[in-house]
């Protein structure tokens, strides 16, 4: 009960603020919620994997670790895929697993309000708004805020055993 | 501290007695029984029951005083072993069992299934000796109506009346105990009579006590806290330190069933035994202090696994480092180059040592059979005598646990459809009694396992005829190989009625699945009347493997060396191509399919003349085919690494694996790849796939 209330209210506010991991596809900038985050690595030694959609690389190994990598810029049909000392990995944690995403480059990390995430709007077809957790509004600069969980679980990405199978 | 913490130490002692108890009894002679193994039995059931009464398991502790009892009288010679006794023993043996899970895992013992045994073994106690045993503490079962006991021999032992009345006083030292386990140990005391005095220190703490309980049930309580030669329990007066000269002592203090014959004694005089000196408590004390000295330690398997994970890792980082250092000049370098090697050396010595701490004998395995298969033959009528050979060979211990299940089946099946009746087989010129052979042995990086039998064998035409009548392609021109592996389809078998032992043919074809899951396969042998024999070979372990390495392309795959028959470098007129664009290789007069393995993975840039490719005849699930790669790079262990855990399934491939220079290489499925390559052919040849049958008779069979 010390504390005044509008501090309250300011650590509340503060609460909901989440810090996001902004990186670029093409001329895109999307974002990630940077506790999904585990580290971010180059580019190499990617095991190509048969039979498996063509946005799934391959496996890498991560420390002893078998990591299956997703290009997302195949995933979201982006033109230019190009492999080369600036394409960065983005090895996350989703759910029990470990996946690595192919990025075109990492920029920086946000700390974004509440006020400032908006509702996405229905998106096209290469990525559902259903992978969406809304549009991140940053003074002149706008950044897709990615679901990443429900994305690489997603049934689209096969990265998991679908129940059917 | 709670006394709740000792709850697991019971559980697992418990465990371990009543696995004793049931060995025993199996090996037991019944014309003869040995003197050695009746006292073994009954000091199972008496450590069951001290601990039992300490902890509160009321339900426990009258079961096994009542079992005691009996066991008491047989030892004695008063009670005559006959088989059918010995299966009540063991049918209590089991209630046991039940009764120690319910208290484990926190609930009310069955007191249906509780008050039948109490009935059973009072009766048995009843008919057998004409005495009536008395269900001691606990809650007691409802009484039979009983007939009026025979009444004892004339002269009741006077030290069992003084007994009845009283309590004897007890002088309970404890040697070298902490203050925390000595409080503990003294409240426990406080729960088993009334405390007069206690004094001392840490070295020597003595207790007296005025109790009813003996000074035998004393030392089993403690001894679950304590060793036993940090206790010494005296007669106050007459010091006798416990577990010596026990004839010496009054035998009051010293007959387990004096205790709750005590406390009894009000209702039912008749209830106290004979007091008699017991001969074998120097023998309760020596196992007692046998399993105090146990040089072995739990240790969960997880941390197991994990260190066997960081091994492999060193593994890896060593041979990465040996191909850095390989390119060094060996006159410049010459000390990194002993390093290398000496480290090398001990890098696989550790790695052997800690897979070799995930090994387990299969005597952990096969020791659950004598009682599974004396069961059976008690029910099927059947005169079976059971051999175990091998017991001591040894394998991964995630692997003994899969193994049980379908041994379980194979020795099932063997029972019931191999092994005929006494009168069967008599007929047929065999020993009447029957013979089930569990045998274990290494063979190469394999285990090779046996369930072999000498009954009537397979028939082969009633094998065929089934198979018709199930609509599963056969022919009379298949072999006997193949036509045994008919058994193995789903929802086959030949059995003429179901029975509750096996017969419903769900089974042999989850036999076979759990095996092949398990990198494994399985192979039958028969020969009409003279028996069958099943074989399963199974990799040692799932966590190493020897692999041969091969290129296609630029891409480096792994093929498990058990795998591999032989390499061959085609020659173009031992190539044949079949209709459409199936391809045959001749081998010495045999025709095998081809797989190019950049056809099935879609390597590119793969050497696509078949003359320049190498033939790497492989064998899996039965059949054997010729892989076509580019080059044969090598052999090596590999440590497996699963792809299913950041990953899923891959099509061909079992797992994969990390290489000298860290990259992943994938392990390929020798019989998916097979498979894989089939339906990518059939895919290529248009949308007329056949169905994949497999599957639709699994799903037939599963509602049944």
């Amino acid at each position: 009960m010390t504390t005044p209330n509008t501090d309250a209210a300011l650590a509340a506010s503060e609460a909901q603020n989440r810090e996001f991991l902004v990186f670029s596809l093409g001329d895109e900038e999307y974002a990630i919620d940077i506790l999904k985050v585990q580290e971010i690595r180059g580019y190499e030694n990617v095991t190509r994997i048969a039979n498996a959609p063509d946005f799934i690389k391959g496996v890498t190994n991560l420390r002893g670790v078998i990591v299956p990598i997703v290009d997302l810029r195949i995933k979201f049909r982006l033109d230019k895929v190009e492999y080369g000392g600036q394409t960065v990995v983005i090895v996350l944690n989703v759910g029990e697993r470990i996946v690595g995403i192919v990025v075109d480059g990492v920029s920086d990390v946000m700390t974004l309000t509440p006020e400032q995430i908006k509702p996405a709007p229905e998106f096209g077809v290469t990525l559902s708004s259903d992978f969406l957790s809304g549009l991140g509004s940053l003074e002149d600069r706008m950044l897709v805020l990615v679901d990443i969980d429900k994305l690489l679980t997603s049934e689209e990405m096969a990265l998991v055993e679908s129940v059917g199978d | 501290m709670d006394i709740t913490d000792f709850y697991d130490t019971f559980f697992e002692e418990a465990d371990e007695l009543l696995a004793d108890m049931e060995r025993h009894l199996l090996e037991i002679d019944v014309e003869e029984p040995d003197a050695e193994q009746l006292n073994a039995i009954f000091r199972a059931a008496h450590s069951i029951k001290g601990g039992a009464g300490t902890f509160g398991f009321d339900v426990l502790q009258t079961t096994t005083h009542l079992f005691e009892n009996l066991l008491d009288h047989t030892r004695k010679g008063e009670l005559t072993l006959r088989r059918d006794i010995v299966d009540t023993f063991l049918e209590t043996k089991d209630m046991l069992h039940d009764q120690l899970d319910a208290y484990r895992n926190d609930e009310a013992p069955d007191q249906e299934a509780f008050a039948r045994i109490c009935r059973t073994l009072q009766q048995l106690a009843r008919e057998e000796i004409g005495q009536e045993l008395e269900a001691g503490a606990g809650t007691p079962p409802p009484a039979p109506p009983a007939p009026e006991p025979a009444p004892e021999p004339a002269a009741e032992p006077v030290e069992a009346e003084a007994l009845e009345q009283g309590e004897t006083r007890l002088v309970v030292s404890l040697l070298g105990v902490g203050d925390k386990d000595r409080a503990l140990l003294v409240e426990e005391l406080g729960q088993l009579g009334d405390l007069k005095a206690q004094e001392g220190d840490a070295a020597c703490y003595r207790v007296t006590l005025e109790t009813s309980v003996s000074s035998d049930d004393i030392e089993a309580v403690m001894c679950f806290i304590i060793e036993p030669d940090q206790l010494r329990i005296e007669h106050d007066g007459a010091p006798a330190a416990a577990g010596e000269a026990p004839a010496a002592a009054p035998e009051i203090g010293t007959d387990p069933n004096s205790a709750e014959a005590g406390s009894e004694s009000g209702t039912d005089p008749d209830s106290v035994p004979d007091a008699k000196p017991k001969r074998d408590k120097p023998k309760a004390k020596k196992a007692k202090a046998g399993a105090g000295e146990s040089s072995s330690i739990r240790v969960s398997v997880d941390k197991v696994d994990q260190i066997i994970n960081l091994v492999g890792e060193l593994i890896i980082t060593q041979s990465m480092l040996d191909q850095t250092v390989s390119e060094l000049d060996n006159v410049n370098h010459s000390g990194l180059h002993n390093g290398m090697n000496l480290l090398q050396r001990n890098a696989r010595d550790l790695q052997e040592a800690v897979m070799s701490v995930r090994m387990v004998p299969m005597d952990y395995v096969f020791s659950r059979y004598p009682r599974l298969v004396r069961d059976l033959a008690g029910k099927l009528d059947k005169d079976i005598e059971l051999v175990t050979e091998g017991e001591s060979t040894e394998l991964d211990k995630s692997l003994t646990e899969r193994i049980i299940d379908p041994l379980t089946h194979l020795v099932r099946n063997s029972l019931d459809h191999g092994i005929e009746s006494p009168e069967a087989r008599e007929a047929a010129g065999k020993p009447r009694t029957g013979r089930l052979t569990l045998s274990a042995q290494h063979q190469g990086g394999n285990i090779l396992i046996e369930v072999i039998d000498d009954g009537a064998g397979l028939d082969r035409d009633k094998l065929l005829a089934k198979a018709r009548s199930s609509e599963l392609p056969v022919s009379e021109a298949m072999s006997d190989d193949e036509v045994w592996q008919l058994i193995f389809a789903p929802g086959f078998s030949t059995a003429k009625e179901v029975s509750d032992v096996s017969g419903r043919g769900v089974g042999m074809d989850v036999v076979k699945r759990n095996i092949q899951a398990m990198g494994g396969h399985v192979e039958i042998t028969s020969a009409k009347g003279r028996g069958t024999t099943t074989r399963i070979v199974l990799p040692l372990t799932l966590a190493i493997l020897d692999g041969m390495s091969i290129k296609v392309g630029e891409e480096v795959f792994i093929l498990p060396l058990s795998a591999v028959l032989e390499s061959l470098q085609p020659a173009k007129d031992d190539l044949y191509a079949m209709a459409g664009d199936d391809v045959v290789l001749k081998v010495r007069d045999e025709y095998l399919p081809v797989v190019p393995v950049h056809e099935a993975l879609d390597v590119t840039g793969a050497r696509t003349e078949l003359d320049e490719t190498i033939a790497v005849i492989v064998q899996g699930e039965g059949r054997r085919y010729a892989l076509l790669v580019d080059d044969l790079i090598g052999q090596q262990q590999v440590v497996v690494k699963n792809l299913e855990t950041n990953y899923r399934k891959v099509p061909g491939v079992s797992a994969a694996t990390i290489l000298g220079d860290g990259s992943v290489a994938l392990i390929l499925d020798i019989a998916d790849l097979h498979r894989l390559n089939r339906t990518k052919k059939e895919a290529r040849r248009g949308p007329r796939a056949k169905l994949d049958t497999s599957t639709l008779t699994r799903k037939e069979v599963a509602p049944s």
